[in-house]
């Protein structure tokens, strides 16, 4: 539903770079030219290292057993829901399971119970081991389809920002506020195909395989959108500490939203088979103060939210939200048609307006 | 030669006809290169399936090995599938390939023609009392078109498939990665591969499907079937059901690949997503295709190692047929991060779910047979009670990724990769050896070794929770699945399940060696080695069985 309209008539908006189109340009096979094309451009090869470095745990892997920490309501949600939940459920019923196994191999083994009997029926027990699982399936689905609900009512947008997967790396466009970068993984200082260009990974950067010459910056606790799409092959934009996860299909503009109410640096990877560097195409979110989200913007040559009507941080790419098919000037007419807060998820609004 | 139709019962004396044909084979040739007898087909599968898992699982050895230690140790180096050493690229799609090849060989080549094409080409015939199979001429040609299939996968390796040799798609093929994202024959190779496997399974399919509903002996109703003549009859009906979709998905790859239509590219108005609703509407039916007839053999199983019939026969049968119902309508739970609207998740969320309830009836119902019974721990029933647990445990991971929301976290990590290859490596393959343990005093006519059997068991047990158990823990902190390298995070667990691996395969090594000793030197089979528990026709001939069985058909009580 989010997706038909959604593709043939973005190339219209602000929002979208011709998604679809552009095949040809980033394939895989061109295999003479992936490593050039990963150096950055010169001038951005000069991007001073970033000054937050990333907490060890926090937002990354660090070889736990379990759930990263989270550090938006919705994965605050689901990760209680996992780890209250269904975790104990899975530890429970696996336990039954063997525990009555094992007592039957112990208590009916051949020796213990040399004349097996020959039941074979007994309806009362049939009728309660589907019952009974019914009853746990009800107790799981009620939880799962509030947080569902929760996932797909996200507030009204602060920030908006429009991820592209490329073979092999990301490209971040804030529609409102005039800042485009792409973003490639950061080689290792001793690793042969580095080029001379490209500045090699630190340990201010972020762990191996996951640090990015450039991180996407939102600013702490403001609701953020993220338009998701490819240019060539499917890609997964996914944040674990987020609980955010959206494959991005070419032709496609899909969104997923966070509300990050702790500064700091957040990792994640590609998510879906994207070809020969899928494993080498991170994502690295950094979250900071609102000030100094505005420097940030200033300092990419951006233009800030507060030069616009009344509406503040409201984008237009939020108030086009439903389907991302009206263009820019139709801002208004958009607007009556959908009252209230526009919700920034499309099949919401398209179901409010139905 | 004496084809399968002359011992059908169409002779007028065939009594006495069975008294000097029953055994009468024909020479090498004829005999397993032109093969109607559904025994030797069989056969067959079996040899192929065997041959075919060894190649898969060399494979998973290759990517274990790559993945033991943080960088790129092991794909610089060439190696005969995906090889290609020029540059960073190649080596890393040489690991997809590997991925590729790993999932097609296992699923296509190794358990769906171990299941259905050898357990059940053997056992379905001698468990209705049927001469032979419906079709026995199609029955040859179903596993003649394996061969080509499987020639075309391996073939495709050595071919352009974009940035290096070989398809690098990923079992799912999901353009537009595997239309306008690789260039060169290789992944045309995959297709025409699957589509040959596909008509072969589907010709198979109906052959079970005639076989079961008209060839049943005198009084063998359909409620009196064993369960896994049940189990092949709906995995039949799911093949028959789902093969053509996938038929039809990857032709239209094709014809996006190499014929200018648009399917799946948007630039010409088609839709990525599509792919994979019409890949998935096959791809969720195919994992019961899997295991479903592992069901079935873990339900004889027990029931004959606790000399008991099984419990709750009819519930047994129809929870069966009702995995495969629902089966159908759950397909885009495989989709949950497409992009889909909240109303198709919070479906595909509760339809899910609800596959749980007829699996948790099958579970119980097999624990129930083992109460009451008189259970003797044979390697058959060591293999089904690791099935019954393992499976449970797949299970229940299952039932947490069926949440839309929660499989936001967990597709593609780790930790679904840990789900299906617990239901699928310990649950499926687990059934297979149990199976082929059971049933390997009636096909080759000698005992295999007891303590060899166990002490695999016991090994590849151990093995296999080392190398899956700790991919929950991997997942869960977001390791990506499909990746060549990662970070050192991750380290740890990749490291102890490399070594999990080196188990798994000491308790592989420890099959081979039983496998090829009791062949040569098994003391001789009775016609039923497992006493009064064994109640199934099969157990009444000898072992191995003639050539021609059943000339005189069988009667049912």
């Amino acid at each position: 539903m989010a997706q038909a309209p959604a593709s043939a008539p973005a190339a219209n908006t602000a929002v979208a770079a011709q998604p679809s189109a552009a095949p040809a340009a980033g394939f895989a096979q061109d295999a003479n030219k992936p490593d050039a094309a990963t150096a950055p451009p010169a001038a951005e090869a000069a991007t001073p290292i970033p000054t937050v470095a990333p907490t060890p745990g926090i937002g990354e892997p660090d070889g736990r057993m379990s759930l990263q920490d989270q550090v938006t309501p919705i994965g605050q949600e689901a990760a209680a829901f996992h780890d209250n939940w269904l975790l104990l459920l899975c530890v429970a019923i696996c336990a039954v399971v063997l525990a009555l196994m094992l007592y039957a191999m112990v208590r009916f083994r051949r020796s213990a119970n040399p004349v097996p009997s020959r039941n074979s029926h007994n309806t009362t027990i049939e009728v309660i081991w589907t019952l009974v699982p019914v009853l746990i399936l009800v107790a799981i689905a009620i939880p799962s389809i509030r947080l569902l609900r929760h996932q797909y009512t996200p507030p009204k947008a602060d920030v908006t920002v429009k991820v592209t997967g490329h073979q092999w790396y990301w490209s971040y466009e804030y529609p409102d506020l005039g800042v485009t970068f792409d973003s490639y993984m950061l080689k290792e200082a001793n690793d042969p195909t580095r080029q001379k260009n490209q500045r090699a990974r630190t340990d201010v950067d972020g762990p191996p395989l996951l640090a990015v010459d450039q991180r996407v910056v939102i600013p702490e606790g403001k609701v953020v959108k993220f338009l998701v799409t490819a240019d060539d092959v499917i890609h997964s934009f996914a944040v674990p500490a987020f609980w955010i996860k959206q494959d991005a299909n070419p032709g496609q503009i899909h969104e997923t939203w966070a509300k990050v109410d702790r500064p700091g640096v957040y990792f994640g990877q590609c998510s879906e088979l994207c070809g020969a560097r899928h494993g080498f195409m991170p994502i690295a979110v950094e979250v900071v103060p609102q000030a100094q989200f505005e420097q940030w913007v200033a300092s990419k040559g951006g233009h800030l939210a507060t030069a616009k009507p009344p509406t503040g941080g409201v984008s237009p790419a939020a108030q086009t939200g439903s389907g991302m098919a009206t263009p820019a000037p139709a801002v208004a007419g958009t607007e009556k048609a959908n009252p209230a807060p526009a919700p920034t998820n499309p099949d919401v609004a398209n179901r409010a307006n139905q | 030669m004496s084809t399968t139709a002359d011992a059908l019962n169409l002779k007028p004396h065939e009594a006495h006809d069975a008294h000097h044909d029953a055994d009468h084979k024909p020479g090498f040739f004829v005999r397993w290169f032109m093969s109607t007898n559904h025994k030797d087909i069989g056969t067959l599968y079996l040899i192929f399936a065997i041959i075919a898992g060894t190649l898969g699982g060399a494979i998973s050895g290759i990517m274990r090995w790559e993945l033991m230690e943080p960088g790129i140790q092991v794909l610089n180096h060439a190696w005969p599938i995906g090889a290609g050493t020029a540059n960073f690229d190649e080596w890393t799609h040489h690991w997809n390939v590997l991925i590729t090849a790993h999932a097609l060989i296992m699923i296509f080549f190794t358990i769906m023609p171990a299941m259905m094409g050898g357990f059940g080409n053997w056992f379905v015939p001698l468990m209705i009392g049927a001469p032979d199979m419906a079709f026995p001429r199609m029955n040859n040609i179903s596993f003649w078109l394996l061969v080509p299939s499987f020639l075309l996968l391996l073939g495709s390796t050595i071919v352009p498939g974009g940035t290096g040799l070989g398809a690098g798609t990923g079992w799912t093929l999901y353009a537009p990665l595997s239309t306008a994202g690789s260039s060169g024959p290789a992944v045309d190779m995959v297709i025409f591969s699957m589509h040959l496997a596909g008509a072969s399974s589907i010709l198979g399919a109906i052959n079970f499907i005639t076989t079961i509903f008209n060839m049943r002996a005198p009084g063998m109703t359909l409620h009196k079937m064993p369960l896994f003549v049940w189990s092949v009859l709906v995995t039949a009906f799911l093949l028959l059901l789902s093969l053509p979709v996938l038929a039809g998905a990857i032709t239209m790859l094709l014809t996006d690949r190499n014929f200018g239509t648009a399917f799946f590219d948007a630039s010409g108005g088609g839709n990525v997503v599509l792919y994979q609703h019409l890949f998935w509407f096959f791809g969720h039916p195919e994992v019961y295709i899997m295991i479903v007839p592992g069901f079935g053999m873990i339900s004889q199983i027990v029931a004959t190692f606790s000399r008991k019939p099984v419990f709750g026969y009819l519930g047994m049968a129809y929870a069966m047929v009702a995995i495969g119902v629902i089966g159908f309508v759950v397909w885009a739970h495989h989709m949950f991060t497409t992009g889909m609207s909240v109303d198709e998740k919070m479906y595909f969320t509760a339809a899910t779910m609800i596959i749980a309830v007829p699996t948790g009836v099958k579970v119980f119902s097999w624990i129930a047979t083992m109460w009451g019974g008189s259970i003797t721990f044979e390697t058959p029933m060591l293999f089904a009670i690791g099935f019954i647990f393992l499976f449970t445990v797949g299970g229940v991971t299952g039932v947490v990724l069926a949440n839309g929301g929660v499989d936001n976290y967990m597709q593609d990590t780790y930790y679904v990769v840990a789900h299906f290859h617990y239901v699928l490596s310990l649950g499926a393959i687990f059934a297979i050896f149990g199976g082929f343990y059971y049933w390997f005093p009636k096909m080759s006519g000698r005992m295999y070794n007891e303590v060899l059997g166990k002490l695999h068991f016991f090994i590849m047990f151990v093995g296999v929770n080392m190398v899956f158990f700790p991919m929950h823990f991997l997942g869960l902190d977001g390791m990506p699945r499909r990746i060549p390298d990662y970070t050192p995070a991750f380290t740890y667990w990749n490291h102890f399940e490399t070594i999990g691996y080196m188990v798994t395969i000491a308790g592989v090594a420890v099959f081979f060696l039983n496998l090829f000793w009791s062949l040569a030197a098994g003391k001789k089979a009775p016609n039923n080695p497992w006493g009064e528990g064994a109640t199934t026709l099969e157990w009444t001939l000898s072992s191995p069985p003639p050539f021609h069985q059943y000339s005189t058909l069988p009667r049912i009580d």
